[in-house]
């Protein structure tokens, strides 16, 4: 057993997951791929938002998968870095939107 | 890759691994590491064994279509990702000699398309009495892949893109990207503004133009330990870009993977990024391209006459399997009768959509 718990190698074998449960990984895989098609929004579009995620969600291996397609399709680290950003503006701002809750509790609490 | 990983290999970065006496300037030590290390555990297949699951090994020729010429190794750049590990230090010329035999060939020969390439084709100094004597053998398609900054080196090649027009010449051109920055890093400072100079003046004598005959292509080939992405997109990207930023226009861009070879063996080694590279590579694999990858059609000849599956092999000297080694000896159709050179660098040319001179294949 690897001595963390995240090794940059085990990204390659995400596939292997299919091997312990076939038919809902493949599905997942499935899934996964069609996600990522042109559609109405670009598959470049589809990258920066998917590395947004990937920070927002503190993912170590997708930041490493979505910086590299990232760079395959061209898009530039001031893209990639903005898009990180909107993903760190989201979250502090959920964060921050709850300050609105211990307004009101407080509030409600005092006299 | 953290900028501070790279020091010697940025310091280095004007002379050729040759100059600098880098281990990787052996092509016994490259052709260890390919055939080594996680090929020879078994953790990745052999290249071989993995065309002979579809009935592709050995590895032959089609019909001879391209003969691609390198008139030399020197270069204004130091590229890098170069795998010619060319630069201004590199002093393999082809002779005037050479360049004799060649033309006899290229009057003889069945291919339909002359490739000339380097180093910096320009800089060879028989580049142009070559241009000239070839253009007369009336051959279909004819190439100078030119990295466009030599346009603007000196007073001397001011006048290239009129030469070319003259001759009818198809220029390729390397181009990484279209914002400064990505293009300065892989090729050197200033690159990027030479580039859209040269491109501008291109399109000033009509190369490039929407339905012009002068053929002006691009070639992308990214800026790192990654593989291209889809080549149309990236088309468009550059098209959108290009002509908004700078009004320039081309015609096609060609994607291709940096091989890995020579300097940019060495980049991946250094920033130890070869394993994942090569898994990368592996991984995308893609059957479909085995058919079409350039060493197919193509024939590729040394400054020095030899004779090569393509110009990867030529930088590891792994000459032709076949009777006839060298230009003198010239026999096309002893030549078609060989199987191809391979190695694990081949997978750089099946990858994803393929990778060639000309862009993908499959």
């Amino acid at each position: 057993m690897a001595n963390s718990y995240y090794d940059p190698a085990d990204l390659r074998k995400f596939g292997k997951i299919t091997e312990w449960s076939e038919e809902i990984g493949n599905k997942f895989f499935d899934y996964y791929g069609k996600v990522f098609e042109e559609g109405a929004l670009s598959a470049r579009e589809k990258s920066l938002i998917a590395l947004a995620v990937a920070h927002v969600v503190k993912c170590p291996y997708c930041i490493d998968a979505y910086t590299k397609d990232g760079l395959q399709r061209g898009i530039t680290k001031e893209e990639m870095m903005e898009a990180v950003h909107a993903g760190a503006a989201i979250e502090s701002g959920a964060t921050l939107v709850h300050g609105v809750q211990m307004m009101n509790k407080y509030n409600k609490l005092s006299m | 890759m953290e900028q501070s990983i790279l020091p010697e290999i940025k310091k280095a970065a004007k002379k050729s691994l040759k100059a600098r006496d880098g281990e990787l300037a052996s092509i016994n030590k490259q052709m260890e590491i390919l055939n080594g290390g996680i090929f020879a555990d078994g953790e990745l297949p052999y290249f071989k064994d993995k065309i002979a699951e579809i009935g592709h090994h050995p590895l032959r020729p089609n019909k001879l279509e391209i003969l691609q010429i390198n008139v030399g190794y020197m270069c204004n750049q130091v590229c890098e990702h170069c795998h010619v590990d060319a630069g201004p230090d590199r002093k393999e010329i082809m002779t005037r000699e050479t360049m004799e035999l060649c033309l006899e060939v290229i009057r003889n020969t069945g291919a339909h398309t002359l490739d000339l390439t380097g180093g910096a084709p320009e800089m060879n100094p028989n580049f142009r009495w070559f241009v000239e004597e070839a253009a007369k053998a009336g051959i279909k398609d004819f190439i100078v892949r030119s990295n466009l900054t030599i346009i603007r080196a000196n007073k001397k090649y001011y006048d290239l893109p009129e030469f070319f027009k003259k001759h009818n010449v198809h220029v390729v051109s390397s181009m990484p990207h279209y914002t400064r920055g990505k293009t300065d890093k892989q090729r050197g400072d200033g690159v990027f503004d030479k580039s859209i100079k040269a491109l501008q003046e291109l399109n000033a004598v009509g190369y490039g133009m929407p339905n012009s005959d002068l053929r002006l292509d691009l070639v992308y080939n990214p800026s790192g330990a990654f593989l291209p992405g889809d080549q149309m997109a990236m088309e468009r990207d550059f098209k959108k870009a290009l002509d908004e930023d700078f009004g320039i226009q081309f015609h096609n861009l060609f994607a291709i993977t940096n091989l890995p070879i020579s300097r940019f063996l060495d980049y991946l080694i250094a920033s130890d990024n070869y394993e994942d590279y090569m898994y990368a590579l592996v991984e995308a694999y893609n059957p479909a391209a085995v058919a079409n990858v350039m060493c197919t059609n193509t024939i590729s000849v040394s400054w020095d006459g030899w004779l090569y599956d393509c110009d990867f092999n030529q930088m590891l000297d792994l000459k032709v399997a076949s009777k006839v080694k060298h230009i003198k000896d010239y026999n096309e159709d002893l030549l078609n009768d060989r199987n191809i050179v391979i190695s694990q660098h081949c997978y750089g040319c099946t990858a994803g959509a393929g990778s060639s001179c000309q862009g993908t294949v499959a």
